[in-house]
C-alpha cells in the first residue's frame, strides 16, 4: 500500500476538488481521510493481479434510438434556475483576468 | 394503525372512500408529529390536496384511476419534481426548481398515487443516520432519541409514523435498506436498472438504485409495479417491463435452497450485535419451517466491500458533484473571476460530508494513486460479482442482518465517519454486485428498537425475494408498537381497514 495521506496531500485533494478548507479543517479531514484508507488496506491481503476490473454491474452496452425529435426542456424555464442569466445565456464571472 | 396501500388503493377505486379524505386523515397525521420527527423537507399540501381531487374525478367519471389511486406517498428529495425545490438537503441547490419530473414521479402520478412531500436526506445521499442535511436532523418516529438511519430516513420515518403508507427512496450502499431495518419497515433496493434514475440526482452512478418503503411486503411489490420496467430516458435501464410482483407473494418458499451468509452474519464480522444475530437465526427457523432448506454458507469477498465501496463511490461522487459550480442552478457565491466563484460556491454549498467523499474520491482517482485505490477496488468488485455467482449455483437467496444493530442515539456516531460507514457492512455487497435485496422487520432488539432481515437475490430475482420476504413477514414476532401510527389522544390515527 501507498503512504498515509498528508496533510499536504489533503489541500492539494481540495486544491483540485475546488474546496477552501481553513487549517483546522485540513488537519480534521487529514485523519479522517487517513482512517477509511487505512481500512482500505484490507484489500492489499488479496492476489488481484489477474483479476480484471469491473467498473459497472451490467454488461454496458450503446443504446439507440430513432432519430427524431422528442421532448426537451423549456429554456425559459432552464434558465429561472440559474443564479444570473444576460441575453438568454448563463452568464458568469470573467474566465480569465480582471472584469472589465 | 393506518390502513395499507393495498388496501387505500382498492377503496378509492370502488368509490367506496374518497382519495380526499384519505389524504386529509395522513395529513393530519403529519401535524400531529413532523415538528417532533422531521421527516419532510417540504410538505405539498397543496398540491396534494389537488392530486387526490383528480383522482377522485377519474372515479366518478369512471375512468381508471390507476393501481395506486388515492394512496399518499412521499419522494426522497433527491428526486426530481419539476416546478417543485429538490434540494438533496443541501444548501448548494438553495432555491432550485428543476424543469422535469424524474421518471419514478410521473409513473407513480400515472398510477393514481398522490404525491405528500420531499422528504429529508443525508446530503447528496451521503451518510447512514439522516445526521448530515442542512435541513436539521430526523428523528426515528419509534424513539426520538435515536436516528431513523440513513440516507432516506425522512422516507423510512414517514412511513414508520404513519404520515405516509409508502414512499420511495434511493440506495447506493444501504440506504433503502438500513434505515428501513431502524424504522421496522420494509425497503427494498431493486436489480440495478429494474427503475429508471432519470430525474434522480447523482451520487454514484454505477450504484444508485430508486426503491419502495412500506409497512407490508405487497405495499412494496404494488408500488416496484409502478414504477419499475424499461425507460428509454435512462441508457442503464433493463429493457424489460416490471416483473410481476403482487400475484406471487402467496407462493410460499417451499423447496428453496436460503443460504446464511457466513461472514456478514457469523462470529467473524465484528459488530453485528447478539440480539441481531438471534433474530436473524429465527428468521433462518422460519424460512426452513416454511419449507425451505436453509444452511450457512460462505461468500468470502463480501468481507471486502466495504473498502472497496468506499474507494469506488467517493471517486464516482467526485466526478457526479463536479457540476455543482454555481453556472447553471442552485448556490452562487459572487467572486471577481469565475475559478474563485466556483470555489466559493462549493466551500459554502456543501457540508463536511460531502466534501470528505469528495476530496476521498478525488484522491482516490488521482496520478500515482488510482490503481492502488481505485483499480484494486474495480478488482474487488469482480471477486464480489464472482463470488455470488458461486453462491447462487447452490443457492436461491441468501439471508444476512440487514444492520449490524438497532438504532443508535442521535450524535453516537457523528464524530468518526468510519464508524458509521461500519453501518453499510451488510449492504453494500449487492450494491456492488447490481443485484436486488430488501430488508424485512423481524422482531425487536434487546433495546426494544426493530431489527430487520436482510433477503439477497441474484439479478433481476426480484419475484423469488419478495415470495421469502411474504414468509418472514408472516413469521415475524411481534413488531414495534408505534410502527404505523402516530398515536393521537391515546388512539391510533386513521384504521379505516
Amino acid at each position: 500500500m501507498t503512504d498515509r495521506i498528508t496533510r499536504d496531500d489533503v489541500a492539494h485533494v481540495a486544491d483540485l476538488a475546488r474546496l477552501t478548507l481553513a487549517d483546522d479543517e485540513l488537519d480534521a479531514f487529514t485523519g479522517q481521510l487517513a482512517a477509511v484508507l487505512d481500512h482500505a488496506a484490507d484489500l492489499d491481503a488479496l492476489d488481484l493481479d489477474d483479476v480484471p476490473p469491473t467498473a459497472h454491474p451490467l454488461p454496458l452496452r450503446n443504446v439507440l434510438r430513432p432519430d427524431v425529435v422528442g421532448e426537451t426542456s423549456d429554456r425559459a424555464e432552464v434558465l429561472a434556475a440559474a443564479p444570473s442569466v444576460e441575453a438568454e445565456q448563463f452568464r458568469v464571472p470573467p474566465v480569465l483576468g480582471e472584469a472589465p | 394503525m393506518s390502513p395499507s396501500a393495498v388496501e387505500i388503493a382498492a377503496a378509492v377505486r370502488s368509490g367506496e372512500r374518497s382519495a380526499r379524505e384519505v389524504l386529509e386523515e395522513h395529513l393530519a397525521a403529519v401535524d400531529a408529529r413532523e415538528d417532533e420527527v422531521h421527516a419532510f423537507n417540504l410538505v405539498l399540501a397543496d398540491e396534494a390536496r389537488a392530486a387526490a381531487d383528480a383522482v377522485d374525478a377519474a372515479v366518478a367519471a369512471g375512468t381508471d384511476p390507476g393501481p395506486l389511486a388515492g394512496v399518499p406517498v412521499a419522494l426522497k428529495d433527491n428526486m426530481c419534481t419539476r416546478g417543485v425545490p429538490t434540494t438533496c438537503s443541501s444548501r448548494i441547490l438553495d432555491g432550485w426548481r428543476p424543469p422535469y419530473d424524474a421518471t419514478v414521479v410521473e409513473r407513480l402520478t400515472a398510477a393514481g398515487a398522490v404525491a405528500v412531500g420531499k422528504t429529508n436526506l443525508d446530503e447528496f445521499a451521503m451518510g447512514s443516520s439522516t445526521e448530515n442535511s442542512a435541513f436539521g436532523v430526523t428523528r426515528n418516529p419509534l424513539d426520538p432519541t435515536k436516528v431513523p438511519g440513513g440516507s432516506s430516513g425522512g422516507s423510512a420515518a414517514a412511513v414508520a409514523a404513519g404520515f405516509v403508507p409508502l414512499s420511495l427512496g434511493s440506495d447506493t450502499g444501504g440506504s433503502i435498506r438500513q434505515p428501513a431495518a431502524l424504522c421496522g419497515v420494509v425497503g427494498v433496493k431493486p436489480t440495478y436498472g429494474a427503475v429508471s434514475r432519470y430525474g434522480l440526482v447523482a451520487f454514484a452512478s454505477s450504484l444508485d438504485q430508486i426503491g419502495p418503503f412500506s409497512r407490508t411486503v405487497a405495499d412494496s411489490a404494488l408500488l416496484l409495479e409502478a414504477i419499475g420496467g424499461h425507460d428509454p430516458r435512462d441508457s442503464t435501464s433493463i429493457p424489460d417491463p416490471a416483473p410481476d410482483l403482487t400475484s406471487v407473494l402467496d407462493r410460499g418458499v417451499e423447496g428453496m435452497r436460503i443460504g446464511i451468509i457466513e461472514e456478514l452474519s457469523g462470529d467473524g464480522l465484528e459488530g453485528i450485535a447478539g440480539d441481531v444475530r438471534v433474530r436473524l437465526g429465527e428468521a433462518a427457523a422460519a424460512l426452513e419451517a416454511a419449507g425451505a432448506t436453509v444452511e450457512t454458507t460462505s461468500v468470502p469477498s463480501t468481507v471486502y466491500g466495504l473498502s472497496a465501496y468506499y474507494v469506488i463511490a467517493p471517486a464516482e461522487a467526485s466526478s457526479n458533484l463536479a457540476r455543482y459550480d454555481g453556472v447553471r442552478f442552485g448556490l452562487r457565491v459572487d467572486a471577481p473571476n469565475a475559478g474563485d466563484m466556483n470555489t466559493a460556491t462549493r466551500t459554502a454549498g456543501f457540508g463536511d460530508e460531502v466534501k470528505r467523499r469528495i476530496m476521498l474520491g478525488t484522491y482516490a482517482l488521482s496520478a500515482g494513486y488510482y490503481d492502488a485505490y481505485y483499480g484494486k477496488s474495480q478488482k474487488v468488485r469482480t471477486l464480489i460479482v464472482r463470488d455470488f455467482a458461486r453462491a447462487y449455483e447452490d443457492f436461491d437467496l441468501l439471508l444476512s442482518p440487514t444492520a449490524p444493530t438497532t438504532a443508535f442515539p442521535i450524535g453516537a456516531k457523528t464524530a468518526d465517519p468510519m464508524t458509521m460507514y461500519l453501518n453499510d457492512v451488510c449492504t453494500i455487497p449487492s450494491n456492488l454486485a447490481g443485484h436486488p435485496a430488501m430488508s424485512v422487520p423481524f422482531g425487536l432488539g434487546d433495546d426494544g428498537m426493530p431489527v430487520g432481515v436482510q433477503v439477497l437475490a441474484p439479478a433481476t430475482g426480484e419475484a423469488t425475494m419478495f415470495r421469502a420476504a411474504a414468509v418472514l413477514e408472516a413469521a415475524a414476532p411481534a413488531g414495534h408498537p408505534l410502527v404505523g401510527g402516530a398515536l393521537v389522544g391515546g388512539a391510533p390515527t386513521g384504521g379505516a381497514s
